[in-house]
């Protein structure tokens, strides 16, 4: 296994992209946005992982079945996690007793 | 902190592909300094929760709970100082609720940043073990899969991080 020798440099410019997105979260976590807080900071968290993934993780220089087993991966946790949501949305659509009114 | 850590672990990694085995062992051990650093901060954080008594369980006591009106039986008492310091939303919470779903949060935080520290106690293992393979000159440009590997789990830690992060240190903070 040879892969692929990415420059110091790109590290770098990975580095500090993800350091000035972090200061990002936190500012943006500042701002009242309503309920698209939450969105924002997870597409910023997402783009960051990506961020990581893509350089850090060598993704990029991976075979094309590498690339399909990270997708098949985000593929399902997107799932798992949707249908948390579907429950987490959909607790208040009966009226059955919670120790908030 | 973590980032910094996925940063030397990436220079690590590039330092077993160039051959070059004393910067592998210095970044892995410069990684092993900064995960150990952020476990330590950790460390100060809990200690920090324990002494606010913030740790669910018997002993769980949230301080704006208390200040709010006294509930007693009747739920209808708003904390009148949550209402007040944020008007364009109705809390209407007693003493008890805050009691009850501050709790939650905390639950969520413990297990969550818990996991997170364990895996990265695990991280710093397996750093330690790569660590000394590649002071033994075991890797190079033709075989350095463990450092690799090494280095997704790390950088897989650091990702879980970056949506921890804003999930539990940021939620609600424009409020």
């Amino acid at each position: 296994m040879s892969g692929h020798v990415s420059p110091v440099s790109l590290y770098i410019t990975i580095f500090l992209a993800l350091m000035v997105l972090t200061v990002v979260t936190v500012g943006a976590a500042f701002v009242d946005l309503g309920q698209f807080n939450f969105l924002v900071a997870m597409i910023i968290a997402g783009f960051k992982a990506s961020l990581v993934i893509w350089y850090f993780m060598h993704v990029k220089y991976a075979s094309k079945l590498t690339k399909l087993t990270v997708a098949t991966g985000v593929f399902f946790l997107a799932i798992l996690l949707g249908l948390l949501l579907i429950d987490y949305a959909s607790k208040g659509f009966t009226s059955m007793p919670m120790p908030l009114s | 902190m973590l980032i910094g850590s996925s940063l030397t672990m990436a220079m690590a990694v590039r330092g077993a592909q160039t051959n070059k085995r004393a910067a592998t062992v210095n970044w892995l051990i410069l990684t092993m300094i900064l995960g150990t650093v952020f476990l330590g901060v950790k460390v100060i954080e809990y200690a920090d929760k324990f002494e606010h008594h913030h740790v669910p369980g018997y002993n769980f006591q949230w301080a704006a709970a208390h200040e709010a009106p006294a509930a007693g039986g009747e739920h209808a008492a708003p904390a009148a100082e949550g209402a007040a310091a944020e008007p364009h939303r109705e809390l209407a919470l007693n003493g008890d609720q805050l009691q009850l779903t501050t709790q939650i949060y905390f639950s969520l935080y413990f297990t969550m940043t818990g996991l997170h520290a364990l895996h990265m106690i695990i991280g710093i293992g397996i750093m330690l073990v790569i660590t000394w393979m590649a002071w033994k000159g075991k890797f190079d440009a033709e075989y350095y899969t463990p450092v690799e590997m090494a280095g997704l789990y790390w950088h897989f830690v650091d990702i879980v991080w970056i949506f921890l992060f804003p999930l539990l240190y940021l939620v609600e903070r424009h409020t």
